[in-house]
């Protein structure tokens, strides 16, 4: 009836008893405030059913959020026991447990943490830089979100319910196999994967129509803002991508479930096709994640020099051609496979010049800052941050790509430490950066400045101290993912100064925190009123903030690049002409609904309950049929509405206008 | 021009939209699940030899049962394409009528493939025996998974279009079905040349 599920699945290890009891009590803190205040109705209207690209972004964002603590929590313990668990020592925590972190840590950081935060921001973001009202389907985006939201609780459910993976994040095999890996671990790694892929797939489907069929009149593709142009490039690589990593996924798991010999050591399999097949889509994976943190920038950094962007048309070019490489480097992930000299010499130059349009793209910054008026928000500090590190990580990155030398430094910490270059001093600052960015936009208010400058250098300094010494190191030999060492090989003291490293990271995670409080608490002090908190130069701001349900009164028409601030430059309104009705989504709750069923099919796969899939098969399905034929799914919001509402805001712009 | 007229043309025109968005988007999911059948021919190459000491994938196929299999589904494209000329001109009968038809032939094809793979299971081959039939099983399979997908999808549009006539809606429904339909067939194409074709010669 329960499949493989027993009462022995319930945690046994103190530190895990201890993580599910946590989990427990701030889930039903979290219940008894809502009861509380009586907040269900609000939050099920206002959010959970609501099909608002900016709603479905921000309840990315705050998902994301609680999974960056996890993954976060599980890099402090992988660094606490690296730090102590030498010679005679064995640290504090088992073998077993330890493999679990480190999987769980990658897994939760690049699905649950980096994806999350990318789709939050272009759903707040790419309908307002289009001047649309929606994406191209609203309840789509809606069913991706709770896919993603299905994927992260079958994540954390493997905390309190059996073990996670044990195999490193992307779960090669024939280690990944049932042979040698028995429990449900790998499993929960597959469906988790599985599900908030679907969701991914679907979004990037959503979004790259969106771009390609709902701008405003006049914004022709070479005026598009570059975050737009990078989201269309990331969600192109979501759509070429994504499929392969679903066909690998529901491999792997034919194997495990079914007795197939795809990657099996047995029967013919071939386990090195698995790791061709997950690079194929990783690396592409690390570029959909990146390119929109350049998008980020690309509008920072203008906006803070108060200069138009330089080199539109190369920055362009330089995603377009990032994107074209990014399918034709994945084999320098295993240079050791022994594919030849001729292979990896192709790959080891073409993965070279990827580094040439990226290069491209940072001088195409630093020259719209040149002669700027330079303003340091915080944002800026992230961006100057980002071009330190990131210019270093792409240095170690060049140097990893000569297969000479890869076959020294591969699965040493200087690959742990070169990536995290990459994707913190990349992707994490750049997305920083654009909550900080937009949040205005989203909720009125802009965000304490002092603590986020706070945050930025404890990040930044905490980085540093805990990357370098992974450097040194891996240059000494020592591999990824060890729970013990020898102390006669005297890596200890830098194993110490990386644990201060993370604690200083800790640092700066608290000062975000206490940003949001101090700047949520002050917020009317920092209201946004001209709804153009930065002076910036795209439609997001030239809507107010926070920006209303429907983005804009009237549709805007745009007759050049920075259409926003060309219309500042002249004076004249933006939209004109008569008010019309806006026809906008009814709120939905089919997409939790199927999100919940997904959860029920995952859980009912993972260990192996014939009942719970069916069930939840049935359910979804009988949901998505009955979503597709219903055709009355919109509202209408009268002319004479709109029009109230627009005048409101725009004579609040104007008293401000007169006061200054 | 009065008021009516106007707002029939307003809501036309609106239709119109949807139905252009919704066929780019479907556009581009179908270039997404290419990308998924093009992982499990990838697959499908690198793992056909490797039958484990069994015998090599062709001398379990029957080609004129392949041809028939394949006859079936190019046919249910043509009497899905005339559903869909059908409902251009409005005329449900005729719509409902080639819709029927091409249930009746996607089911025929899933019928012979099911009954294909359980002649290898019996026979001994099934997809535990080897990676190449663990790929061929996966391969092929999943193309009928997704005919059977398009057998439901097909059901549902036939409530729909009893229940509610040739509406705009309908049409656009009756496009992207169409368009998904082909796309199968497209891939059986391959599928007929890489895995079965080739495997005889």
């Amino acid at each position: 009836m329960l499949g493989k599920l027993t009462i022995d699945a319930l945690p046994h290890d103190p530190i895990v008893i201890g993580a599910s009891i946590f989990m427990v009590v701030v889930g039903l803190i979290i219940v008894g405030l809502l009861y509380r205040y009586d907040k269900f109705g609000w939050l099920w209207r206002e959010w959970l059913t609501s099909l608002d690209p900016k709603r479905i972004g921000v309840m990315y964002i705050i998902v994301s959020f609680v999974m960056l603590f996890r993954g976060f929590s599980d890099a402090v313990m992988m660094r606490v026991q690296q730090a102590l668990s030498v010679g005679a020592s064995h640290g504090y925590l088992e073998p077993s447990h330890f493999q679990q972190i480190f999987t769980a840590h990658g897994t939760i950081m690049i699905f649950f943490v980096a994806m999350g935060l990318m789709w939050g921001l272009f759903n707040v973001v790419v309908p307002l830089q289009i001047g649309a009202r929606d994406v191209a389907f609203p309840f789509l985006n809606s069913l991706s979100f709770w896919l993603f939201v299905s994927g992260a609780v079958l994540m954390n459910l493997s905390l309190v319910l059996g073990d996670f993976a044990k195999t490193g994040w992307l779960a090669y095999p024939p280690l990944s196999e049932l042979a040698y890996s028995p429990d449900v671990g790998v499993d929960y790694w597959i469906w988790a994967l599985q599900i908030s892929g679907l969701g991914s797939l679907l979004s990037g489907v959503n979004f790259f129509t969106t771009i390609l069929t709902m701008r405003c009149p006049g914004m022709t593709l070479m005026r598009m803002p570059v975050f737009v142009w990078t989201t269309l490039c990331s969600t192109a690589l979501v759509i070429l991508a994504f499929p392969i990593l679903t066909a690998t996924l529901a491999m792997l798991f034919l194997d495990r479930f079914a007795d197939f010999h795809f990657f099996t050591s047995t029967m013919g399999g071939n386990p090195m096709m698995y790791v061709n097949l997950i690079w194929a889509w990783g690396h592409p994976e690390v570029y959909i994640l990146v390119l929109p943190a350049f998008g980020v920038f690309s509008e920072v950094v203008p906006a803070f020099s108060q200069k138009r962007l330089f080199g539109y048309t190369s920055m362009v070019f330089a995603t377009a051609g990032i994107t074209f490489f990014s399918f034709v480097v994945w084999l320098h992930h295993f240079f050791t496979m022994g594919a030849g000299a001729n292979v990896n010499a192709f790959f080891g130059i073409m993965t070279m010049i990827i580094a040439i349009p990226t290069g491209v793209k940072v001088f195409n910054w630093l020259f719209t800052m040149f002669r700027g008026r330079i303003i340091f928000s915080s944002m800026m500090h992230w961006f100057l941050g980002f071009v330190a590190t990131f210019t270093l990580g792409g240095v170690t990155g060049v140097l990893m790509a000569v297969p000479a030398a890869d076959f020294q430094l591969h699965n040493s910490l200087f690959l742990v430490a070169h990536f995290h270059n990459m994707i913190i001093g990349g992707v994490v600052f750049g997305y920083f950066a654009g909550m900080t960015y937009w949040f205005p936009k989203i909720f009125g208010f802009t965000l304490n400045e002092r603590l986020g400058k706070a945050a930025f250098w404890s990040w930044i300094i905490g980085f540093f101290l805990a990357f370098v010494p992974l450097y040194i190191l891996g240059f000494m030999g020592a591999t990824r993912r060890l729970d013990h060492y020898d102390a006669s090989l005297g890596w200890q003291s830098l194993f110490i100064v990386a644990a201060i490293g993370v604690a200083v990271i800790g640092l700066g995670v608290l000062f975000q925190v206490a940003q949001y409080v101090v700047s949520i608490r002050d917020r009317r002090k920092h209201r946004d009123v001209t709804g153009d908190p930065w002076n910036g130069r795209n439609l997001e701001w030239s809507t107010a903030s926070p920006a209303p349900f429907y983005n804009f009164a009237r549709i805007p028409r745009v007759y050049g690049r920075d259409a926003w601030w060309a219309d500042k430059q002249s004076e004249e309104l933006n939209a004109q002409g008569p008010y019309e009705d806006i026809e906008l989504p009814k709120n939905s709750p089919a997409g939790l609904y199927i999100g919940v069923a997904t959860l029920a099919i995952g859980f009912g796969l993972v260990w192996h309950i014939a009942a719970l899939v069916l069930i939840g098969a049935l359910v979804a399905l009988g949901l998505l049929i009955a979503r597709t034929l219903d055709d009355d799914t919109e509202r209408v919001i009268p002319a004479a509405e709109v029009e109230r509402m627009d005048r409101e805001f725009a004579k609040r712009r104007l008293d401000l206008h007169a006061a200054s | 021009m009065n008021h009516d007229t106007m707002n029939i043309r307003e809501e036309h025109m609106e239709e119109r939209e949807r139905a252009s968005i919704a066929s780019v988007g479907f556009w581009v999911y179908i270039m997404s699940d290419c990308l998924l059948f093009g992982s499990l021919f990838a697959t499908f190459a690198v793992l056909e030899g490797n039958t484990f000491a069994g015998p090599a994938l062709g001398k379990h196929f029957s080609l004129p049962f392949v041809l028939v299999e394949t006859m079936l589904l190019l046919t249910s494209s043509v009497t899905a394409g005339f559903g869909l000329l059908a409902a251009r001109r409005g005329a449900r009968r005729h719509v409902l009528a080639w819709l029927f038809a091409t249930f009746l032939l996607g089911a025929a094809f899933v019928a012979l493939e099911i009954a294909e793979f359980r002649t290898l299971v019996l026979e001994g081959y099934g997809p535990s025996t080897s990676a190449a039939l663990s790929s061929f099983f996966t391969l092929v399979g999943t193309h009928g998974l997704h005919v059977a997908t398009g057998l439901l999808w097909m059901a549902v549009l036939m409530i729909y279009v009893v229940a509610r006539g040739i509406t705009g809606g309908a049409l656009r429904r009756l496009t992207l079905f169409t368009l998904f339909w082909h796309f199968l067939d497209i891939v059986w194409i391959f599928i007929f040349t890489i895995v079965y074709l080739f495997n005889f010669i």
